[in-house]
């Protein structure tokens, strides 16, 4: 070890491994997982989510976890997002285009994509 | 992409309650599910919650399983990692009244009274990371404060951050870190040597173990910064071999900073060369005092020699040398990463920073907590420990193992810090805390402790060989009824003069185990002596086991119980009973509890 630049490096590269474990962050993702959703196809908008908010750089910010049914089995794909001091947002029928659209908009930019809401359907 | 991870427990307690084979299993069935790609095993240090091993917790949601068995696991993994859904029936839900259940929030390992009033400093990474990893240990600003001073203070500056920390020795003696470092440094030679103390032989004790097994690397840093302030260049970390699993990551920690350039020559560019080695300990108890400690690593027998010359002098062959223990050691990358103030800000006007205590004994939460110096025993004992078992009454607890004394009931409410403890004739020590109830008798725990003193003393000088051996003798003739309210004076008087004359601190701290429930349960030495009863019915030669005639059916399970044929018919038959009553032999009676466990008419007592 020659510099602490060295030590940075290699603390940036192993940074996303560990700040999992740190406790949740202010925005919860979570994505249903029961057997309604694995079937209509949460396991890609799971993972898109999981790649996602990594590749955003959002890691310290955003908690992508998995739940059970929520008892809406046919909007499922449901995703929620819980935002501290805030109402939870309820995203149904996702894909994951729709959840790249919304990490890119609502937990990135701040705002709610309303069409993709169960307010919508 | 990783999307969860489960890490499991692989501190000595949960390895011991079956973890390893847990790790297996979790890869196993991980893998059944195609899993593999998105969760993650990993294997940590101790999570401190040892009596509800095998811990498992799954990350993100924190969501914490205890007593995980091995067919426990293809639920969870399909259950929890598949589909989302946590296994209610393994989580540990202990929170408290207080606990609001939101919505969206699971149980996490914070929101459990076990936690929550805890505050890590040393031990904060334990249970987090990989302790195998060196990257994680990075990852989680590891060695950042060895290359903050390597590249931005001078020696004088690390020692001023240390002794404005306020941290003080947390071998027991408490003795201002910042200030020892400062004799070492002050000293010129050729040679200078950094020791790390990780002899934990107290009965009951296991704090260094946990933190050597769940964060290697921290002790490896903390020295290595230790080295640099105090111009050595070489470090010895003197570990029991009692630890093997202590034992191989710690050498798997020096040898992966090794690679990684961490110790060596020339680390951080700054010309500063440290390396470490580890040694071996056979497990003696003296090999804990400091001097000792040195003379067994030099390879001679270890045992004390006189101080002055103190080690900042005079100590690892003839050099100066900076001795301190495992749990300083961990504390210090945070102090320096953090600042003097973040440390100093936490704890009680003489004693900074958080402790960690080993729990264990008559409380229900059997475990490692570290918690702000100033907590008191009640909160340590009924809230974090979740109190005494079975309803039972507190009555005192044991600190600093066979150096300490014992905090009665009535001083329940007394801060913990160095300064209150040696108050109230007790002792900080490593950090054992064994608490007690009212099935234990106080003149047998001093006889535990002192038995073990005698066993450990090394026999240099004869204070300590002799004394403490006349002392036990003196304790078994309490316990055996024999003794007179004169004797107690005797005890008295010999203790004192054990402490005041002994060689070392074995000696000289031996007797507190005595002098402390002597101090605090005089009433019960007294019980033993004047009337030849044990009050907490441990002491067999006072104790009697009687038959209740009146109650006794004459069933005779009593009788096929006793080991010795102790139990006989008498002649007399109770009113409403068919059969004879019967009736114990007080001189074939070996006090076993036998019968009185089989009798289901609860018709035997004990007396």
């Amino acid at each position: 070890m020659k510099s602490l630049a060295e030590l940075a490096a290699i603390k940036e590269k192993m940074q996303n491994k560990v700040i999992m474990r740190e406790g949740t962050g202010d925005i919860r993702v979570v994505v249903g997982m029961a057997t309604c959703g694995i079937a209509a196809g949460a396991r890609p908008v799971l993972n898109a989510f999981v790649e996602g908010v990594n590749e955003a750089g959002l890691s310290d910010k955003v908690t992508v976890t998995q739940t059970g049914c929520i008892g809406i089995c046919q909007f499922e794909p449901v995703v929620e997002v819980f935002e501290a001091g805030k109402e939870k947002t309820t995203y149904v029928k996702m894909t994951a285009e729709k959840a790249k659209e919304v990490i890119e908009k609502h937990l990135k930019g701040g705002t709610p994509i309303s069409e993709y809401t169960i307010s919508n359907v | 992409m990783i999307r969860a991870q489960v890490l499991i427990c692989g501190g000595t307690g949960c390895t011991s309650s079956g973890s390893a084979a847990l790790i297996k299993e979790f890869e196993a069935q991980i893998k059944e599910f195609g899993l593999e790609n998105e969760v993650k095993v990993v294997r940590t240090g101790c999570f401190g919650l040892c009596a509800l091993g095998p811990v498992v917790i799954v990350y993100p949601d924190g969501t914490f399983y205890s007593r995980v068995e091995k067919d426990d696991v293809k639920e969870i993994v399909s259950e929890h990692l598949l589909k989302g859904r946590q296994v209610d029936r393994l989580v540990y839900k202990d929170v408290g009244e207080d606990f609001v259940e939101e919505s969206h929030k699971i149980v996490s390992l914070n929101d459990t009274n076990f936690y929550k009033k805890q505050h890590r400093v040393a031990l904060r990474n334990c249970g987090v990371i990989n302790p195998e990893s060196i990257e994680e240990y990075i990852a989680v600003d590891g060695y950042a404060a060895l290359g903050k001073v390597l590249t931005e203070m001078t020696p004088e500056e690390v020692i001023q951050v240390v002794k404005d920390s306020g941290l003080r020795g947390r071998g027991g003696g408490g003795f201002p870190t910042g200030l020892k470092w400062s004799f070492t440094a002050a000293n010129k030679a050729d040679q200078k040597y950094v020791v790390c103390n990780a002899d934990e032989g107290d009965p009951g004790a296991f704090m260094d173990r946990s933190v050597l097994e769940g964060d290697p690397h921290c002790i490896v840093e903390a020295m290595a910064i230790c080295g640099y302030a105090t111009g050595a260049t070489e470090g010895y970390v003197y570990v029991r071999a009692e630890y093997p699993i202590a034992v191989e990551r710690l050498q798997k920690a020096i040898n992966d900073a090794r690679a990684y350039g961490l110790l060596g020559k020339n680390i951080f560019n700054s010309g500063f060369d440290f390396d470490l080695h580890i040694r071996l300990g056979a497990g003696a108890f003296v090999c804990g005092e400091e001097t000792a400690l040195m003379t067994s690593i030099e390879g001679n027998r270890g045992e004390p020699r006189p101080r002055p010359p103190y080690p900042a002098v005079k100590g690892l062959f003839a050099k100066p040398t900076t001795e301190n223990n495992v749990e300083t050691f961990a504390n210090i990358p945070t102090i320096i990463r953090n600042g003097a103030e973040y440390f100093a800000s936490m704890g009680t006007e003489r004693s900074k920073g958080t402790k960690v205590f080993a729990l264990g004994g008559k409380i229900k939460h059997t475990g490692l907590v570290e918690i702000p110096m100033g907590t008191t025993l009640r909160e340590i004992i009924e809230e974090i420990g979740g109190g005494i078992p079975n309803g039972k009454k507190f009555k005192a607890a044991q600190t600093g193992g066979p150096s300490g004394g014992c905090i009665p009931a009535s001083l329940m409410d007394t801060a913990i810090d160095y300064d209150n403890l040696t108050a109230i004739g007790c002792m900080m020590g490593s950090g054992g805390l064994i608490v007690m109830d009212e099935d234990n008798c106080m003149v047998d725990i001093a006889k535990f402790f002192l038995t073990f003193t005698v066993d450990e003393s090394c026999g240099k000088c004869s204070p300590c060989r002799i004394g403490t051996k006349r002392l036990l003798e003196m304790l078994d003739k309490v316990t055996e009824g024999k003794a007179t309210l004169e004797d107690l004076d005797k005890i008295e008087e010999l203790c004192h003069y054990i402490k005041e004359n002994s060689l070392c601190g074995l000696g000289q701290t031996a007797p507190n185990p005595v002098l402390a429930t002597l101090k605090f349960f005089r009433d019960e030495y007294v019980a033993h002596v004047v009337d030849k009863k044990c009050p907490a019915g441990v002491c067999k030669n006072l104790l009697k086991y009687r038959i209740v005639k009146d109650s006794c059916f004459g069933c005779g399970v009593c009788a096929r119980k006793c080991p010795v044929g102790a139990i006989s018919k008498t002649d007399y038959i109770a009113p409403g009973k068919k059969l004879p009553a019967l009736e114990i032999d007080p001189n074939k009676c070996v006090k076993c509890g036998a019968c009185m466990e089989g009798c289901k008419f609860k018709a035997i007592v004990k007396e």
